[in-house]
């Protein structure tokens, strides 16, 4: 059955069993590797699992050429940049991996008015057009504050996108009309298991009703959609290929929104586990190349969690938007403590910095694509 | 000289601005292709800064700019970035994509046909990307765009002219120009669909991501000025005219 024929992804998901994912991953052979390079783009969900198998590795270079080739094709000379910014750090949820998890004895924050404008003039000075705006999810910040808010972010900047707790239908609804072109939400793990061990307390803990979200999001129209998983939480190969399935199902399913993925890899941060599952470079290259072969029109989002270096190189294997001068931190763009972030920052350039490298590496920076005329 | 409106072109190739690697690249190639009307993507330019980056480097005399309302989903989208387009740019010419499909970026047909219509009576000069599909091609005409901009294979593609039949067709039947955009992946390509008889082709990605794009450019230049000065030299008919070994009509001069 094709995944766009169920009525849901949950619906979808509960089909399969991820002990036979894993199987089937960890089974592939080089030939079903080479057999999927030469589908690249196109490549089935059985593609993919071979693309993300162990006997994909010493095919990284061809992947990787491929992947390049594809993104070239697709996006052009160019990488989108955006700047996240944190408008609170309350959360009354427990995540063993987040710095704002409930449990952790920090200064909490969430931006007034006033405080988001002066962020907000910190950002433009160094020319972004499109923001991500963060929080963490409490009864202090919800639809109220993100309606007071959007609006003010929309008269700074040509594209607004949200990483913000699970929403209703018309809740997204709202907020479209508010001025958000762009929802991210990420599962974290597919590993049903793994997540309960990750997600004691709060809201999130519901998997399901973080797993259904995108459709939410993608029936109030929505025109991004941000998926993907935390590479740190289960079997990396796992969870890239259920981010895969989800993706495949959404576009089968909402054909009209755009869709990012994302493959943050988990930092230290306070009060954090070790990831139970390590996930090196060499595995996140894999991962990356894997989704731009299944997928030649996604878009690939790389955050300054990873390192300069890897940032440098990780622009030709197939990523297309990157952030720059981050900071994790409510109010960090105007000051220099960091006591209040989620997670340590690894590339610490500043977006000018970054945009050079990008013109030296012959990429184009792009700091607008978006204009709200476009939405109506 | 192609007529477009109130405009004639010498230069049959059309250039797409997204996808190279730097302003300046993009500036060299539009100079080498000898193009004289190119595509900007309102979603990209800066309208609240007096000198946008991307409309500063085309500022070249021989140039002409053809915004483009990429990103829109529908008629009513679409109308709105025209509107804003005609009023940063100070051109009514406006190239009407409505594409809803994310993925390959196909047009809607019937939002476009709608959108059309609306635009022309709002005095603007409409260059609609569609499919290559002749019946849409005659309505879009008769509510008064100034040319039709079929697809030749999915935009960025480079497959070439897959919709040969059916631009065959078009260009047969159509009486506005013709422009064959997306897919054009080779000169040859441009060379080819200005023999068929399309009036000038619209060309991106081939140039744009090329290794080597101002050569590029030059070389889709030299193509499409091959494929115009064939077709005026008069193409020879493909296919033999047959001569049967014994003549099935010699009997009618014999005895």
């Amino acid at each position: 059955m094709k995944p766009g024929s169920y009525k849901s992804f949950s619906e979808l998901f509960q089909t399969l069993d991820p002990a036979e994912v894993s199987k089937q991953v960890l089974s592939a052979s080089s030939a079903d590797v080479k057999a999927a390079i030469s589908k690249a783009g196109h490549c089935s969900l059985e593609d993919f699992a071979a693309l993300l198998s162990p006997a994909a590795e010493p095919f990284l270079e061809e992947m990787a050429v491929q992947a390049n080739r594809l993104t070239r094709k697709r996006f052009g000379k160019t990488i989108q940049m955006f700047v996240p910014m944190y408008l609170s750090n309350e959360c009354q949820n427990i995540c063993t991996y987040c710095g704002f998890s409930l449990g952790n004895k920090i200064p909490r924050l969430t931006l007034s008015k006033a405080q988001f404008l002066k962020e907000i003039e910190a950002v433009k000075k160094w020319g972004f057009e499109h923001i991500l705006l963060v929080t963490g999810e409490s009864h202090l910040v919800g639809m109220d504050y993100f309606l007071e808010m959007i609006p003010i972010a929309r008269e700074h900047f040509a594209h607004v996108s949200i990483e913000v707790q699970p929403l209703e239908e018309e809740d997204y609804l709202k907020l479209h009309q508010a001025g958000v072109e762009s929802v991210l939400v990420y599962q974290e793990t597919y590993n049903e298991e793994s997540y309960a061990q990750h997600h004691t307390k709060g809201k999130k803990s519901k998997f399901y009703n973080r797993l259904e979200t995108p459709e939410k999001i993608a029936r109030a129209g929505i025109n991004k959609i941000g998926l993907g998983s935390l590479l740190g939480l289960a079997d990396w190969r796992v969870d890239a290929w259920f981010a895969g399935l989800h993706l495949v199902y959404m576009r089968e399913k909402y054909w009209r929104s755009r869709y990012s993925l994302a493959f943050p890899r988990l930092q230290p941060a306070e009060g954090i586990v070790d990831p139970a599952v390590v996930t090196t470079e060499r595995n996140l290259a894999q991962i990356i190349c894997a989704y731009r072969l299944l997928d030649e029109t996604v878009d690939l989002s790389l955050s300054t969690r990873e390192s300069k270096r890897f940032r440098d190189h990780a622009i030709q294997l197939g990523v297309t938007t990157m952030s720059a001068g981050s900071r994790t931190d409510p109010g960090g763009y105007q000051t220099s403590k960091t006591e209040l972030e989620q997670f340590e920052i690894s590339d610490e350039r500043t977006p000018a910095e970054v945009a050079k490298m990008l013109t030296c590496a012959g990429l184009e920076p792009v700091w607008k694509d978006w204009d709200q005329v476009i939405s109506g | 000289m192609l007529q477009i409106a109130d405009k004639t072109f010498s230069s049959r190739l059309f250039l797409g601005t997204g996808k190279f690697s730097s302003p300046e690249i993009m500036k060299e190639a539009v100079k080498e292709s000898g193009s004289e009307l190119v595509t900007l993507a309102l979603k990209r330019m800066r309208l609240a800064e007096e000198h946008d980056p991307l409309v500063k480097n085309l500022d070249i005399p021989s140039v002409s700019l053809l915004p483009n309302t990429s990103g829109a989903k529908d008629a009513k989208e679409a109308v709105l970035a025209a509107e804003l387009a005609r009023e940063a740019l100070q051109t009514n010419w406006i190239k009407l994509e409505i594409h809803p499909d994310q993925r390959y970026l196909l047009p809607d047909p019937i939002e476009t046909l709608g959108a059309a219509e609306t635009l022309v009576k709002k005095g603007f000069v409409v260059l609609p990307y569609i499919n290559a599909d002749p019946v849409l091609c005659k309505r879009l005409e008769e509510v008064g765009t100034q040319a039709v901009m079929p697809l030749g294979a999915p935009i960025g593609s480079n497959q070439g002219l897959q919709t040969k039949a059916m631009l065959e067709i078009i260009i047969e039947q159509s009486a506005v120009p013709v422009i064959v955009d997306a897919g054009i992946g080779a000169p040859s390509d441009a060379a080819s669909a200005l023999e068929m008889g399309a009036d000038a082709v619209l060309v991106n990605t081939a140039i744009a991501v090329a290794k080597d794009p101002v050569a590029m450019a030059k070389a889709f230049r030299l193509g499409v000025e091959a494929g115009i000065q064939a077709r005026k030299a008069g193409l020879g008919q493909k296919g033999l005219l047959a001569e049967s070994s014994s003549p099935l009509t010699s009997f009618l001069s014999e005895g």
